[in-house]
């Protein structure tokens, strides 16, 4: 069956409507909100703080761990069951490796920067969705950090290659592919790539550039949502 | 050809681009690579000479040799005392550093600090991340009676006290509070009237909230008249 028009009727070159703000958790070191389509990523970032158990510890350089959470609520519970479980081990590994090639942690030798990614709603690209909130929550905090990552996830449904695939679209009977891919923007550093499913050489190509676009779309927002927080007062 | 593609004052985020071209040299939180400056905070951009530096606008604190700071209290030992400054791990205290009694060997050193105190002083020694050796010789250096403490983000301090300490006199006057400031973000203040001593933590958090922009300090002032009117 062709996949000639979206089941929600976007461009198949079009994101959900997405949006971010930074600060909403007072409290952490840095925080910071990612909404895309019905998908709502909440990151918080503690510490520096010591690492315990100190076998754990790198003597050069700060450690840091993220922890991905489905909250009990948040999804429609027909496949993924929320709480602590492999899944949510794996996806809080590929955050770590998504943003630590951004990160200068070598002046907190010793310690832990802690990432909390609670999702409080959850309708396809959480990982995705996490991996933004977390890396505006991380610059939020005032962690070195040598670009943002913007993530989103593309795929190929009823063979036409897709942005940002909801739900309905990643359960579309005649199979359709999930890739996560999570970009430095600045120079295209591509820091997460996860595929579910097959994909030609060319598909991958046309399937990864459309991932750069969106990327660049949210980094956009990103930005702004982090201007935003120090935009009160007259900044002459 | 060096251009600067952000306004001085400018807010910019970590990743963006602030020159082009070799004339200018990365300083505080910024970072070259190849043609490129490019920032590593969310802060405002600096020009000091040729050099470009990023004033981060919320951070956590790292010790620097020569900063004073206020620590609390979290351990007693036989030699001296284990004090958490806002950083990953405790600094310690020497006793050499702490009094210049004659004090016996076994002697309880809780009489002189006891868990809880708050005891304003200075990093002497920063070994390492873990060994960061504090002393209280100095002028105005001492344990801080009763008071209130606040914490706010290190890199608000300069702000907080302002050029020559314009900001904390001004609060100072205006609420007749005893205020001391540590550089790791660490607030002590007491005064005389509850009231005005709420004042001058409105006025901090004021101050904080608002670092980041110009002409504060007469915003301050202000604030301060008016709201003290009010009382």
């Amino acid at each position: 069956m062709a996949y000639e028009k979206r089941i929600d009727g976007r461009k198949f070159d079009e994101l959900r409507p997405f949006e971010a703000k930074v600060g909403v958790v007072p409290r952490a070191a840095g925080s910071a909100m990612f909404k895309i389509g019905k998908t709502i990523a909440v990151a918080a970032v503690h510490g520096p703080r010591e690492l315990y158990p100190q076998v754990f510890q790198n003597p050069t350089r700060g450690v840091l761990r993220c922890n991905y959470n489905m909250l009990p609520f948040s999804g429609s519970g027909d496949r993924v069951r929320p709480g602590p479980s492999r899944r949510s081990k794996e996806i809080s590994l590929v955050t770590e490796k998504a943003l630590l090639p951004l990160l200068d942690l070598s002046a907190y030798a010793g310690s832990v920067i802690d990432v909390y990614i609670e999702l409080i709603q959850t309708d396809a690209g959480t990982r995705c969705a996490g991996i933004c909130a977390a890396a505006m929550a991380l610059a939020d905090a005032g962690i070195p950090m040598k670009d943002l990552v913007s993530s989103v996830a593309v795929g190929r449904v009823g063979g036409k290659i897709v942005l940002d695939l909801n739900k309905e679209e990643e359960d579309y009977e005649g199979h359709a592919t999930d890739i996560a891919t999570a970009f430095a923007t600045r120079n295209g550093q591509l820091t997460l790539l996860q595929m579910d499913g097959f994909l030609t050489k060319e598909e991958l190509k046309k399937a990864l550039e459309l991932a750069k676009k969106g990327c660049e779309m949210i980094k956009e927002v990103q930005i702004k949502a982090l201007k935003e927080k120090y935009k009160g007062g007259n900044n002459e | 050809m060096t251009t600067l593609l952000v306004e001085e004052k400018e807010i910019v985020v970590p990743g963006q681009i602030i020159a082009e071209g070799l004339d200018y040299l990365p300083g505080e939180d910024v970072l070259r690579e190849g043609d490129h400056l490019i920032s590593t905070k969310v802060g405002m951009v600096t020009l000091q000479g040729r050099f470009v530096k990023v004033v981060a606008l919320n951070g956590p604190y790292v010790p620097k040799r020569g900063d004073i700071v206020i620590g609390k209290v979290v351990g007693v030992g036989l030699s001296g005392w284990r004090l958490d400054i806002g950083w990953p791990f405790e600094a310690n205290l020497s006793l050499k550093e702490a009094t210049s009694d004659f004090v016996e060997k076994g002697t309880d050193l809780s009489k002189y600090f006891d868990y809880g105190d708050y005891i304003l002083c200075q990093i002497v020694n920063v070994a390492s991340v873990k060994i960061i050796d504090l002393s209280i010789r100095g002028p105005g250096l001492r344990k801080l009676g009763l008071g209130r403490i606040l914490s706010l983000p290190s890199p608000k301090v300069p702000r907080l006290i302002g050029k020559q300490g314009s900001m904390i006199t001004m609060v100072k006057d205006a609420t007749n509070c005893k205020i001391s400031i540590g550089q790791n973000g660490t607030v002590w203040l007491s005064g005389e009237d509850p009231k005005l001593e709420m004042l001058a933590v409105k006025a901090l958090k004021k101050i904080e909230a608002e670092s980041h922009t110009s002409g504060l300090t007469d915003r301050m002032k202000e604030f301060l008249e008016r709201e003290k009117n009010g009382l």
